[in-house]
Order: C-alpha cells, then structure tokens, then sequence
C-alpha cells in the first residue's frame, strides 16, 4: 500500500511540476463553463438543476481525458525512466494503480474546481443537491473510465500524440455503442444478445442513469469492472513489452 | 551472488544474447566488455528483471528474477543505460522518492541519503530541477539512486559516461570503496576503466563470451606483454639500438618510432617473464648508449580487446 501511495504522490507532484496541469486545468474550466452556458443553454432551460453542464462531460472527456492519459507510459518509454521504475522493488500492479489513481485524482481536482457552478444554481434557485453530488460521482466514474482506456493504450507505446488519437478512437467506440447507428451495424450480422451486450458497454447509457441522480448498483459496477479490466490489461501490455 | 544459466535473447530473428552463463560473487568488480551492440545492456536489462529472457535463467542472491523478481530487485542497486531520471524533479525529492520506494526510514534513511549525496557531491544542486542539470550531475543522480539503499549487488551501464576526468576519477573511487563487500558490475568501453577498477573482465561479442579473465590476465594475451620501450635520447644511436636490440635472444620483432625516438622490443612469446627487460638493460648498461628512458610493458588491453572482438568477425 505504502508503495502505490509513494507513487501516486510523485506522479501528482509531476503534474504541478509542469506548466501540463495548470494549462490542462484553464482549458477544461473555459471548455465546461463554454459548453454549459453558451452550447446547453444553462440559462434558457430556466431550471435549477446542472442538467446543461454535466451532459456535456462524456464528450469534453474525450478529447481532454486522453491529453492526461497519453503520457502515463510512453513518456516514460521515451524517457527511458521506465527502465528505472520497473527495475525498483515494485510489481507492474503498483505501478499502474499508482499512476492511475494519481492521474484519476488529478481529474477529481479539476472537476472539483468547477464548483463556482455548483454555486450558481444554488444561488439561483433551488436544485436537488444529492442529484448533483450523484452526478459529479458519475461523472468522476467516467473519467476513471476513459483514463483506464488511455492508460492501456499509452502503455504500447512511446510516441504519445499516438497515445493521444488511439485512446481517443477506443474511448470514442466506448462512447457511441449505445447509439443506434452503431448496433445497426452489427445488429445484421450478430445475435440480440450480443448486440445489447455491446449496448450496455455504452458510457452514455450508464452515465446518463447516475447523471439523473439515480446510483444504481449496476452502473457502479460497470464503471469499476471497466476501469478494473483495462488496469489489468495494462500490466499484461507492459510485461508483454518486457518479453517483446 | 549472480548466477546466469544459458541466457538467451532474441529479437525477432536476431539473436542479441546467446546462450550466456556464468557466475560471479561478493568482491568482484567485473567489467562487462563489449563493442556497442554486444549483446552488455540487453543482458543487464535481463539480469535486473527489465527485459525477460527468451530462455534461460538469472539469479541473484539466490532469487530467481523471473519467479522471485521482487526479492531479486531489493538487492539490486541499477543504473540504467544513459541514466534515465524524472526530469521535472529535484535531486532533492527524486532521492527522496527512492528512499520511499526502498523502505528506508528513521535514522538510516538521513543517514544514507547524506552520505550519497556527500560522495556524489549533489549538496549544491539539490533543489535544482534534474532538467537543468550537466550531463554530470545527471549521471551522477542515477548512482546516487542506484547506491542510496547500500545494495548488495550494483549494476552500473556506463557509469562514468559523460563525466570529466576529475568525475571519473571520483566514480572510480567510489566504485573501489564499495568492492570489498559487495558485487559489482559496470559495463563499459573504455578500457582504462577495467584496469583502473576491475577484478575481472569479461568481453562479449555478438552476444557470446570470447574472454573471461582477469585484466591482467588478459593483458599477457597482448603482444606488448613484457616488452620494453627505449626512449633513445636526442643525438642518441638510434639504429645502432634497435639492430642490437633485435639481435637478442628473447626478442621476437622492434617496433621503431623515430619521430618519439623510441624503440620498442617485442618479447618472443615463450621467453620467461622479465628475461627481455634483463637483456635489455644489460645491453644498454654494457655499451653505454644515451638513453632517455627504459620501460616494462604489462601488456595493452586495447589491442587484446581488438584482436579478440575482430579475430571473432574476421
């Protein structure tokens, strides 16, 4: 535990160490203040919930999710600093939780920092606050989602604008296989049971369940196996690379 | 200590490490010694658990690094190839974050890291961002990580790369200071390095062993092995020397260099160790000539090395 905590705190410093976190921090404050007020009508909707602001989060995720997740590995590949960190008394395990929870938690500060819009409703009005606090959950989850999916994908690596675009192609698919036109695709071809396992793979469908304050048990499930299997398959990507 | 049974390594078709083994202990300083492409990084990649083996084994300190790599890591103190840090920290929070990592607490981990940082020489740059540091002090940050936990086994590629001499001569030092209890291995190719550390020498070509000595022991290999170098002085009886001197019994061949002035007499492979330098000095005693100065040659491992690693291409 002491190790996975040693981890995942120099990996946080890194992020401040860098101008990386204060950048990516600006630009996802403008992006979601932009997407809620002007794109989702945060006023017009006259209604006191954050309704315009977290429908928005699947899709700023996934262009500014896999800008975190890109340099987990292959900058360490690049760097050749990987070498040094699989060669100290660590498992890969350890490794990749700890790089994980360290870049999960730098979404949380980032997410948390667009309270000022958990304010305003308030002030507003007079909004449900356990949906909300259900949602921003959700919405944490989801980012847990995409930077396991960006982890994995970083791992094969050592180019990170590779990283980058792959992790967005995955996260996407991940993304749109609750859409109609994309079970249309394989619903000619394949049975109904697989086509609405492909469904419930969707990011869209479980987050929109907890985004309207609904936890259910199922969606947390979905979110923590998801983040679970891609975790898992990142350590068999980096052994892997050590025997390639 | 390290134990390496049948070593293999391939790269698609290309095979970097062939069937290696040997085995090495506790106050050895051995040179790994090689042209670049060797075959020396990708095994001390396998031996520090980095890269798996497509076959054989490696054990250190009786853990196996596939199956026991964890306890295997624990003795190992390794510094990679180029001295790969994290750039955006200090020295400062970067040893710290090893301390971390290798357990050290309370009085032992003050205690340590002051003494690495104190034979490292890393006090003024320790608030600095590894970034900015010379390639020095870089490479001196990643022997400083690789020897923070007093491993039993240190496995240094290249430590002294990038250095000054100065730098170099204090690695050296470094090194010899830690021989007596420990393992150590360093690969290189700078030959003064071998003779200036190491007990013992081992050069792979191809990813094979062609010599396992030690660096004396491959110095005798040299032609240059107990031959003597005359300096003859300005206005001396240059050719008048080297006819004599070539005239001698246990004198195989005189290699002359008149722009130094020197002569130097080779000695027949089956002459008895110090017979040319008695010959030698002899003859210069008995005929008075005006010499500037007389020298024994142990041998040069340079030239041992080119014949061993190019006879192997040849």
């Amino acid at each position: 535990m002491s190790i996975i905590s040693t981890l995942f705190r120099r990996e946080l410093r890194s992020y401040f160490a860098t101008p990386v976190a204060y950048v990516f921090i600006v630009i996802f404050l403008v992006l979601m203040g932009t997407f809620t007020f002007y794109l989702g009508g945060f006023y017009e909707q006259g209604q006191a919930d954050l309704r315009a602001f977290f429908n928005f989060h699947p899709w700023l995720y996934l262009f500014l999710v896999p800008a975190i997740s890109m340099r987990l590995w292959a900058e360490e590949r690049k760097s050749g600093s990987i070498e040094l960190l699989m060669t100290l008394p660590i498992t890969a395990w350890q490794a990749v939780l700890g790089k994980f929870l360290a870049a999960w938690a730098f979404t949380g500060i980032a997410l948390t920092l667009t309270f000022p819009i958990w304010i305003t409703v308030n002030y507003l009005g007079d909004p449900d606050n356990g949906a909300i606090f259900a949602a921003y959950i959700g919405s944490l989850l989801m980012a847990g989602g995409f930077l396991a999916i960006g982890s994995c994908v970083s791992a094969f690596t050592r180019n990170q604008v590779i990283a980058f675009i792959i992790s967005i192609v995955v996260c996407f698919g991940f993304l749109l296989s609750g859409f109609p036109m994309v079970l249309d695709v394989f619903r000619n071809w394949l049975p109904q049971v697989i086509v609405d396992a492909i469904a419930s793979l969707s990011f869209l469908t479980h987050f929109a369940n907890i985004s309207r304050g609904v936890i259910d048990f199922r969606d947390l499930i979905y979110f923590g196996l998801l983040i679970g299997a891609f975790l898992y398959a990142n350590t068999i990507v980096l052994q892997w690379k050590q025997a390639d | 200590m390290i134990e390496i049974n049948s070593l293999t390594k391939h790269y698609g078709r290309h095979t970097v490490v062939d069937n290696l083994s040997f085995r090495c202990k506790a106050g050895e300083v051995l040179g790994f010694l090689g042209p670049n492409g060797a075959g020396k990084s990708t095994t001390m990649k396998m031996v520090t658990g980095f890269v798996t083996p497509s076959a054989g084994s490696v054990t250190v300190c009786g853990h196996d690094i596939m199956t026991d790599g964890l306890a295997a890591r624990r003795k190992i103190g390794y510094l990679p190839e180029g001295a790969p840090c994290y750039a955006e920290m200090t020295p400062g929070s970067f040893l710290d974050f090893i301390a971390d990592i290798r357990a050290l607490q309370g009085a032992e981990r003050k205690t340590r890291l002051d003494s690495v940082i104190g034979q490292l020489h890393l006090g003024p740059v320790l608030q600095q961002s590894i970034d900015t540091l010379s390639k020095g002090f870089k490479r001196r940050v990643g022997l400083a990580q690789a020897i923070l936990h007093d491993p039993q086994v240190l496995i240094l590629d290249e430590p002294t790369d990038g250095l000054d001499p100065n730098q170099k001569h204090e690695v050296r030092e470094l090194i010899h200071s830690m021989s007596a209890d420990k393992l150590i291995v360093i690969s290189t190719h700078v030959l003064e390095e071998v003779e200036a550390v190491c007990s013992r020498a081992i050069i792979i070509d191809n990813g094979k062993i062609l010599a396992d000595d030690t660096p004396h022991g491959l110095a005798t290999q040299s032609r240059y092995h107990n031959a003597v170098r005359i300096s003859v002085a300005d206005g001396g009886e240059f050719d008048a020397v080297e006819a004599a001197v070539l005239a001698l019994g246990s004198v195989d061949t005189t290699e002359a260099d008149r722009e130094h002035g020197s002569v130097t007499a080779i000695a027949k492979r089956d002459s008895a160790g110090m017979q040319t330098w008695h010959e030698v000095s002899s003859l210069v005693n008995n005929n008075g000539w005006n010499i500037a100065g007389l020298q024994l040659e142990s041998g040069r491992l340079d030239e041992v090395f080119r014949q061993i690693t190019q006879g192997e291409r040849a």
